[in-house]
Order: structure tokens, then C-alpha cells, then sequence
């Protein structure tokens, strides 16, 4: 290449202050999103189990950031972030924990199960480590029709010590399928520690039974985890290798919003010591080092989120409940692929 | 027309599926190299290469679960389980994944995807090897069960699964996988829901499914003898079940019987019971019964094993008895 790093420093580093910032506000938009839906969940509008993102929006926000748009993204049950991140609009998500219409699943999914097949976002799943081999069997169809694109699973680190973990890493090994599996280690499966689940702290190191590269990231730092999910989407693309990134968390609420934020498992001095590394402060820290933003930056980008999910809340409110027609609709398609499909195979 | 076997019938459905539509792909333990631990799948790897036909791990609750993943994203899998019996570990992948992804996305992901392998029991195999699970499966809103008892059927209803946008589940049997049966040489389909008399009599029903319409065949013979004449009902698919055809048939006949291999409380045979009752229930001349595995794990010893399963005279006598005969 004929430029040298000095001509393109400038505008790198702009790009750079940009970037930054894009993820600063995925990040803000989404801790205002999840402390509405506290809100809302206690005004009884959301129902059912809600798990929320507030503390991990790094992980998320940082990892789907790489992606392609033709890229794929699973994830558990605390996916309101990461559906989010991949650009699922703040609307239709919200409607959809109101339990209505307007609900990116029409009201049938709810707080679990967000999906969006315009953003090959492939839910939103409720059995712990159940959706692990679904994300190995889309490496799978990648490999199948010959393409580059990656698939990003994510779930929690008590999912690693379930059958569906090993099955599916180790197929995805062994036929060398395009997909970054990403812990999400916030430390607790529910309520049980890590050390108290799993015969190995270090869980990364599991990856060790499949021959699979495998990284400890430190998941309060956006930046971070961007970067280690750039050389595992890299692995993956070019060379259709596995990775699992082990990306070190910690949520500050409760497993689910019928759950005290400390007492049983975990001390209120142990939540705060977590919540000195706030990921949207580690960065917003760190722009402000750079001299790239300030508080009135802030307070300004806080208002303009606050504005969204106020329009996200307002909506959802407004849209009706599903029609009770709609209770027997989607069980079956009422569809046969009866057409010859010949050498090309169709996406 | 020729005569072949089960085994061969479903092979044949495999290999045109598969020549017709390069999204449809078989997965399962030994269905490749082996050639398949029953055979079904002989040839298909020499034909189709090792992208199409799937050796894997023993894990059934991952490669179902993989078969889902790659259905979400256009490809059309065809899940082999060795038996149903192993299946139990892909239930949740079944059930919670397949089942059910079209709902609760919101119908934006349906799981064109076919569960399929031998069901229930086949010889001195005991009790973690014998058992017929279509009674949990055709429990499930959001899958198809079909159970085709001769080799005409089961190709004719594995075509139509492979080609349904939904999840199918296809029992079969490895005691039928030997069994005969004239299949034609020209294309056909069969129709998932439709139930079919597989031999007409004015007497009494007999509503069967699976590998027990051989089992009711037998016994019709035998009642044929002493003047007896049933109609044999073939359910052949357990969701969504055929009430016409249940109900044509009573309204003819005005008893039943209904034969099931597996056990008796909340089988499919109460189902089948309960649509009678409803649908039926002015033509009947007699409370209907039912025939199935004895409620019990399946034993091992030979003599015990014959008195848990159903057969042709256990049949027998519950058709006299619903006839007041005996």
C-alpha cells in the first residue's frame, strides 16, 4: 500500500473517536432500555421472566460490532441487549415484552424469545445451553453452501457444564464450522457461583478438549472485547475455525427481575466493587482521556436515548394486544417445498 | 408393480429427496460409512458425498439441535436416530427447538426439518431399547407424527415429511424394516393427516398405526375365518390424526378396538377413544377397548416379552369380546 501511517493517523483516529462513540451510545441506549423495562416489569406491563443485560452491555455491544449483516446471532434468554446491539428496533422489542402486536414475535414470544430474520437474529432462547448446537448447526449450513459468513452464540457460563455445550463445540471442531462461541461469564448461574458449578475456574481452558482457540477477555472493556472478537470472526470467516471466548463479566441486577439485586449468594460489597468497572464509564473514561468527549457530550447523548426508549415505551403501550385469532396462528406453515430445487442451493 | 422391502422404500424416498432438492441432507450416527446401522441409508454417501450424508458423534441431543440450527437457515435436514429410543437425550431439541421456533418467533422461523428412525420394541432388546414414544411426540403442537406400516406407506409419507415446511416426525420400525410390499416404479406422495382402511369389513373396527397394522392384518385373517369381518383402520399419521376416517368407519361397523404398541395410559389409543365418544357416539354398540404393551418396562426373557406385547390373538379376543362373543 503506498500511504504511510502518518498521512492516514488523522482520519484513523477520527474513525476511531467515532467508533467509540457509536458504541458509547449502543451501550447508554441500552442501559436506559433495561431500566425502563425494570420499571415497567414492576408497573406489571412486562410479565414472565426478564433478564436483564445492565452490567454486560460491553459484551454484547462489542462483539456484535464485527459482524457482517449477513453474519448470524444467537443468544439465550438476557438477550434484550444483544437484539439491540444488532440493530432490532428498540419498538419492536419493547412491544414485544409488553406482550403485544406490534412485538418483533407478535406478542408470542416475549422477554426470551426476540427474534428478527431481516437481521438473521435467531432468538432469543429459553433452556440453558439448548440453543448452543443450534448455533454449531448454522456453521454447519455456512460450510454446507460454501459461504463466509460467522454465527455468534452467546450464553452464560453455567451453560458450559451441560451436554449441549461439549456436543456442539466439539462437532464444530472436529467439522471445523465458522462460529465464535462466546461466554458470557457474569460469575453466577442463577444464583450458584461459578466455583461452586464447575470443576474449572478458568473456563476457557475447556475449549482445550476440542482443540479449539480460545481467549479470556475482559468483557467490561468494549474495546476489548471488539478486538478479540475480531480475531475470532477472522479465524472463523477465512479459515472456518471454531473459537470460544471466555468474556469476564458481572451483571448488576438480579438473574431475573423477581431476583434481590445481593443478599443470598452474592454481598452488596462484592456487587459494588463490579460496579467500579461500569463498562459505558470504562469507556467514557477513556474518551474523555482522549479528549473527545465531555460532559455536556454526555448529557446531551443521555437525553437522546432516554428520547428513544420513551418512544420505544410509548409505543409498545399503544399497540393492542394480539387479536385472540392469533392464539392458533403459527403452530404449522401451511406450506410443502413441492418445487424441484436443482444444483443451486438457495440461501 | 414391484415388491420391495420397507428398508428399500425408505431408501428410495432418501435418494430421490435428495436428487430432487440440494438442500435436503441426512445426519445421524453410521448413516454414512456404515451405510446406515439399519441400512436405510446404503448408497446414499457413495452417492451424495460427505456434506449430504452426515456421520456423527453419538450425541443425539446436539446433532438434532444442529439439524435445527441449519434449518433456520434454508438447508432441509433429515435426522436419523439410530432408534427412538435414543432420541429421549434430542428431546429437548425436538420439543423446545423445533416445535416450536415458528410460534415463538412469531412465525418468522419455521424448522423444515424430519426427525426420523425405528420406534418401539423389536426382539428380546428389554426394556431401555423397546419403547414407543409416539404418544409424547404426537403430544407436541407444532410437529407432525406419521407411522407408515408397510413399505407403499413409508415412502410415500417420508417423501411428503421431507417436503413439509414443518417439523416431521417419521416412526418406523425395525421389525418392519424387513417386511415386503408392492411399491411402484412412478413418483407418488402421500398425504400427511389421512388415515387409510386397509381392509374393509362390517363387524368391527380395528384403528391401528405403525408396525401393529401387521398385527391387526393377522388377526383380521384369522377372524375372517369364523365369519368375522373387521375394518382395519391405518391411522398413519398421529398429528394431526384423521377423524373422518375413525368416524366413517364406526358409523359403519359399531365397535372398536384400538391397537397400540405402546402403553396404555395417556396413549394414543385414549385419544383414539375419546374421538370415538365425541364424534361417535350414538353408532356404538359396545364400550370400546383397547390392546397395548403391558404396563410394564419391556422384560427380556422370551416368554415374558410375548406377554407384555400385543398381538394378533390378544386382538382376537378383544374384538369378540367388544362383539359379545366371549
Amino acid at each position: 500500500m503506498a500511504k504511510k501511517k502518518p498521512d492516514l493517523a488523522p482520519s484513523s483516529s477520527s474513525n476511531d473517536a467515532q467508533l467509540r462513540r457509536d458504541l458509547l451510545r449502543q451501550m447508554l441506549l441500552i442501559r436506559r432500555f433495561e431500566e425502563r423495562c425494570a420499571e415497567a416489569y414492576a408497573l406489571g406491563k412486562i410479565g414472565g421472566f426478564c433478564h436483564l443485560y445492565i452490567g454486560q452491555e460491553a459484551v454484547g455491544v462489542g462483539a456484535i460490532s464485527v459482524l457482517r449483516p449477513d453474519d448470524y446471532v444467537i443468544g439465550s434468554y438476557r438477550e434484550h441487549g444483544q437484539a439491540l446491539a444488532r440493530g432490532m428496533s428498540p419498538r419492536a422489542v419493547m412491544a414485544e415484552l409488553f406482550g403485544r402486536a406490534d412485538g418483533c414475535s407478535k406478542g408470542k414470544g416475549g422477554s426470551m424469545h426476540l427474534f428478527d430474520r431481516n437481521l438473521n437474529f435467531l432468538g432469543g432462547h429459553g433452556i440453558v445451553g439448548g440453543h448452543i448446537p443450534l448455533a454449531t448447526g448454522v456453521g454447519f449450513a455456512i460450510k454446507y453452501r460454501g459461504g463466509d459468513q460467522v454465527c455468534l452464540c452467546f450464553f452464560g457460563e453455567a451453560a458450559v457444564n451441560g451436554g449441549a455445550f461439549h456436543e456442539a463445540l466439539n462437532m464444530a471442531a472436529l467439522w471445523k464450522l465458522p462460529v465464535v462461541y462466546l461466554i458470557e461469564n457474569n460469575r453466577y448461574g442463577m444464583g450458584t457461583a461459578l466455583e461452586r458449578a464447575s470443576a474449572i475456574n478458568d473456563i476457557a481452558e475447556r475449549a482445550c478438549s476440542y482443540d479449539m482457540p480460545n481467549e479470556v477477555v475482559d468483557g467490561q472493556d468494549v474495546i476489548a472485547v471488539r478486538e478479540a472478537m475480531q480475531r475470532a470472526v477472522q479465524r472463523a470467516r477465512s479459515e472456518h475455525i471454531p473459537t470460544l471466548l471466555e468474556v469476564r463479566t458481572y451483571r448488576f441486577m438480579g438473574h431475573s427481575m423477581s431476583d434481590a439485586v445481593s443478599g443470598t449468594y452474592r454481598t452488596k460489597e462484592e456487587l459494588e466493587e463490579y460496579m467500579k468497572r461500569d463498562p459505558i464509564t470504562v469507556l467514557r473514561t477513556d474518551m474523555t482521556k482522549r479528549g473527545e468527549w465531555t460532559d455536556d457530550d454526555m448529557t446531551a447523548l443521555d437525553e437522546e436515548v432516554k428520547a428513544v426508549v420513551e418512544d420505544a415505551w410509548n409505543f409498545a403501550d399503544a399497540s393492542p394486544e394480539p387479536a385472540l385469532e392469533s392464539l392458533y396462528e403459527d403452530v404449522y406453515v401451511d406450506t410443502t417445498s413441492d418445487a424441484p430445487v436443482g444444483a443451486e442451493i438457495a440461501s | 408393480m414391484p415388491v420391495i422391502t420397507y428398508r428399500d422404500a425408505l431408501n428410495q424416498a432418501l435418494r430421490e429427496e435428495m436428487q430432487r432438492d440440494d438442500r435436503v441432507f441426512i445426519m445421524g450416527e453410521e448413516v454414512g460409512v456404515y451405510q446406515g446401522a439399519y441400512k436405510v441409508s446404503k448408497g446414499l454417501l457413495q452417492e451424495f458425498g460427505e456434506m449430504r450424508v452426515v456421520d456423527t458423534p453419538i450425541t443425539e441431543l446436539g446433532f438434532a439441535g444442529v439439524g435445527v440450527g441449519a434449518a433456520m437457515v434454508g438447508l432441509r435436514p433429515i435426522i436419523e436416530f439410530m432408534t427412538w429410543n435414543f432420541a429421549l437425550l434430542a428431546l429437548d431439541q425436538v420439543v423446545n427447538s423445533a416445535a416450536k421456533m415458528l410460534y415463538m418467533s412469531g412465525g418468522q422461523y419455521n424448522i423444515p426439518i424430519v426427525f426420523r428412525g425405528p420406534n418401539g420394541a423389536a426382539l428380546q432388546l428389554s426394556a431401555q431399547h423397546s419403547q414407543a414414544w409416539e404418544s409424547w411426540l404426537a403430544h407436541i403442537p407444532g410437529l407432525k407424527v406419521v407411522a407408515p406400516g408397510t413399505p407403499y406407506d413409508a415412502k410415500g409419507l417420508l417423501k411428503s415429511a421431507v417436503r413439509d415446511d414443518n417439523p416431521v416426525v417419521v416412526l418406523e420400525g425395525e421389525m418392519l424394516y424387513n417386511t415386503k410390499g408392492e411399491v411402484p416404479e412412478d413418483e407418488y406422495l402421500i398425504p400427511i393427516g389421512k388415515a387409510s382402511v386397509k381392509r374393509e369389513g362390517e363387524h368391527c373396527s380395528i384403528i391401528t398405526f405403525g408396525k401393529m397394522v401387521l398385527v391387526a392384518l393377522q388377526a383380521a385373517d384369522q377372524l375372517a375365518k369364523e365369519g368375522i369381518m373387521v375394518d382395519v383402520v391405518d391411522l398413519m399419521s398421529l398429528r394431526p390424526i384423521d377423524t373422518e376416517t375413525i368416524v366413517a368407519s364406526i358409523h359403519k361397523t359399531n365397535r372398536a378396538v384400538v391397537l397400540e404398541e405402546g402403553w396404555e395410559l395417556s396413549g394414543i389409543g385414549a385419544q383414539i377413544v375419546d374421538i370415538i365418544q365425541r364424534e361417535a357416539f350414538d353408532d356404538l354398540d359396545a364400550p370400546v377397548l383397547r390392546v397395548h404393551q403391558a404396563d410394564t418396562p419391556m422384560p427380556y426373557a422370551k416368554n415374558l416379552e410375548k406377554a407384555a406385547k400385543p398381538d394378533a390373538q390378544k386382538m382376537i379376543a378383544a374384538v369378540k369380546k367388544v362383539m359379545y362373543l366371549a
